[in-house]
């Protein structure tokens, strides 16, 4: 009779992969479904399954990987529709129940071959943000010296290995190719927040004014759902845009919508729809107004535009009150 | 069961119909409810990008609230929802920000002390009433109708503040009621995604390329409509679908954007007026005579 330790090594489990292919080779380039199965042992990873189908089935399969220890940041992929690091997904937790797994290359990037995509849309959104220290002094003697505090507050994105997950899975990027991404503003904040750096003003501006900056993150939490490593993108954007309005740059239709919502709140207890609307065209912005017009007199025929005077809340003189004790405080 | 009541702005502003509609169908389960008539808006986000603690605050206010009543707040949006359940998330998980939080109620008298859970109706009537109880409120089954699901992002997203290890129900809540009333579920892989909403005045041909896709995608799968937990989601995806489609694929406005509880209200058997259902931009008038047409039980 065997030990339990030794049926326990014995054993594997059988896992189901559908794989998203891809030949440029094959006249122009070839897209196809391709089924397999093989049985690995029950701690493997999804890496670990597709590297079993390389070496026993196809050898034809390409993708990337190094370390297999969620360090180098090569297996990005997606794995059900999620953008994932295959060598840190145990194929129990994604299919506990043997069901099949849907493998295809990260998605917002260009497709070299099968799972492989290019890092080139990646690393030309990190070159955006000029990604490293530019301080403005030379010390007087020895080095830069940065506080413990400062370092340890940088952690979360001196974490990022640039694996691309939170860029796979951007809802921005999706529609629009121009948007600098999710872990080129995580490596901005980085920097702007980098006591030794003498450009923190000039990057909060450059990411303030340019086209695709941080104001047009939609906040759906993706990159902080999918980032393997704790970096929370999009709550480093909130980041940045907070420091960008203390800055002083308001010069955006972001900056006016997070003000004309913050005061609406601190004015009425609720939020005034249409106020917002008008506050975040501008009052002076014609065009911008007129394209708002059609829309709230399609609301107003069905009987649904939003109260021009806006309701508030019950004794909304205690939010005044609030908001006074915040600021105050601050 | 008993909730303290927090429809949100937009139930009360831009999307009524989903405020009448919810408290047609929670009248008719029974479902009795308090609201919090001086509580303030969760922020939305929005207030947090300026300052999140102000926004911490706001929504700890509303909690203590609940807490005083003993009941659990019941939220009718998605933002509502992952805005609440992310400030509750912060604040209980660390007594020091907790007391800091709490030193600015303590002038109106209210102190919190983390025990209020908050729940959207979707997951409140998965959870506490139950989908075979709710079956039973039916007068008709919405056989053959396609219906695609719309989460919104703070209804899936993240998913430790939403709890949704210890109620694994959440992740799959819209497909699941959608299966009650006797619907297929439009399966599309935006169901989780953004809606576009939120960069609405912002970025506004991004926010038309969303609404677009996740319409057009819903319909060409054989969408008869798309059922949203979120009152944003429904105000873009209703309000700019006219605009969007026309913009981005040269189309027609076609796929109507219900909110949860008009879903439920069609199995109910109540009426287009009960449900506001001739207050959507996009024309409902499709499926309500679709569901008007099946066969009804007493």
């Amino acid at each position: 009779m065997p030990d339990a330790k030794q049926a326990t090594e014995q054993q594997t489990i059988n896992v189901k992969l559908k794989v998203k292919r891809y030949d440029p080779a094959d006249s122009g380039g070839k897209t196809w479904w391709q089924e397999y199965e093989v049985d690995v042992h029950p701690d493997s990873t999804v890496l670990d399954s597709l590297i079993e189908v390389r070496e026993q089935n196809d050898g034809t399969l390409a993708m990337r990987c190094a370390c297999r220890a969620s360090i180098c940041g090569s297996c990005g992929m997606k794995v059900n529709g999620s953008a994932k690091l295959v060598c840190k997904t145990r194929v129990i937790d994604v299919a506990p129940n043997g069901e099949q797994l849907i493998i295809e290359p990260m998605g917002n990037q260009h497709v070299v071959k099968d799972l492989v995509v290019s890092l080139d849309t990646f690393f030309s959104q990190i070159k955006r943000v000029e990604p490293f220290l530019q301080p403005d002094h030379v010390p007087a003697q020895g080095e830069y010296i940065a506080s413990n505090s400062s370092m340890e507050n940088l952690l979360t994105s001196m974490n990022c290995i640039m694996c691309g997950c939170c860029v796979s899975d951007c809802t921005v990027l999706e529609v629009d190719a121009n948007f600098i991404g999710p872990a080129a503003l995580a490596k901005a904040w980085r920097f702007t927040e980098d006591p030794r750096d003498g450009k923190r003003d000039e990057r909060l501006k450059m990411l303030n004014d340019e086209d695709g900056g941080m104001w047009d993150c939609t906040r759906c939490m993706k990159c902080v759902d999918v980032c393997p490593k704790g970096v929370a993108p999009m709550d480093r954007i909130m980041e940045l845009r907070e420091a960008a309005i203390k800055a002083g740059n308001t010069n955006t239709p972001g900056y006016h919508h997070t003000e004309s919502f913050y005061n609406s709140v601190k004015k009425n207890g609720r939020l005034d729809e249409t106020r917002l609307a008008i506050d975040s065209a501008g009052w002076t912005n014609l065009p911008r107004l007129l394209d708002l017009a059609p829309i709230g007199i399609a609301a107003m025929r069905k009987g649904k535009l939003p109260p021009l005077m806006p309701h508030k809340s019950e004794d909304n003189q205690k939010v005044k009150d609030l908001y006074k004790s915040v600021e105050d405080e601050s | 069961m008993k909730y303290a009541f927090y429809p949100g702005c937009v139930a009360r502003g831009g999307a009524p119909e989903l405020y009448d509609s919810a408290l047609a169908v929670m009248d008719r389960l029974g479902i009795e409810h308090v609201e919090l008539t001086k509580a303030a808006c969760t922020g939305a986000g929005v207030l947090q990008e300026k300052n999140l603690k102000m926004g911490d605050i706001l929504n700890v206010r509303t909690f203590a609230m609940a807490e005083q009543m003993g009941l659990p707040i019941m939220v009718l949006c998605s933002t509502c929802q992952g805005v609440m359940s992310q400030a509750n998330h912060r604040v209980k998980k660390d007594p020091e920000y907790l007391a800091e939080v709490n030193k600015h109620l303590a002038a109106e008298g209210l102190e919190y002390k983390g025990t209020t859970s908050v729940k959207h109706l979707l997951w409140a009537l998965i959870e506490d009433i139950g989908l075979e109880k709710l079956k039973e409120t039916f007068t008709r089954e919405l056989t053959g109708m396609n219906m695609a699901p719309f989460y919104g992002c703070y209804m899936v997203r993240p998913t430790d503040a939403l709890e949704f290890k210890a109620n694994p129900t959440r992740e799959t809540s819209l497909e699941d009621l959608i299966e009650s009333v006797g619907g297929n579920v439009t399966d599309f892989a935006g169901k989780t995604a953004c809606c576009g909403f939120p960069i609405l005045f912002i970025n506004q041909a991004n926010s038309m390329k969303m609404v677009a896709n996740h319409t057009g995608t819903a319909k060409d799968l054989g969408a008869d409509a798309m059922v949203t937990p979120c009152p944003l989601c429904h105000l873009n995806l209703d309000g700019y679908q006219p605009k969007a489609r026309k913009q981005v694929r040269g189309d027609k406005a076609d796929l109507p954007v219900i909110h949860v509880p008009q879903l439920i209200g069609l199995a109910m058997g109540m009426s287009e007026k009960t449900l506001g259902l001739q207050k959507h931009i996009v024309s409902t008038k499709e499926i309500v005579r679709k569901a008007e047409a099946l066969p009804t039980r007493v």
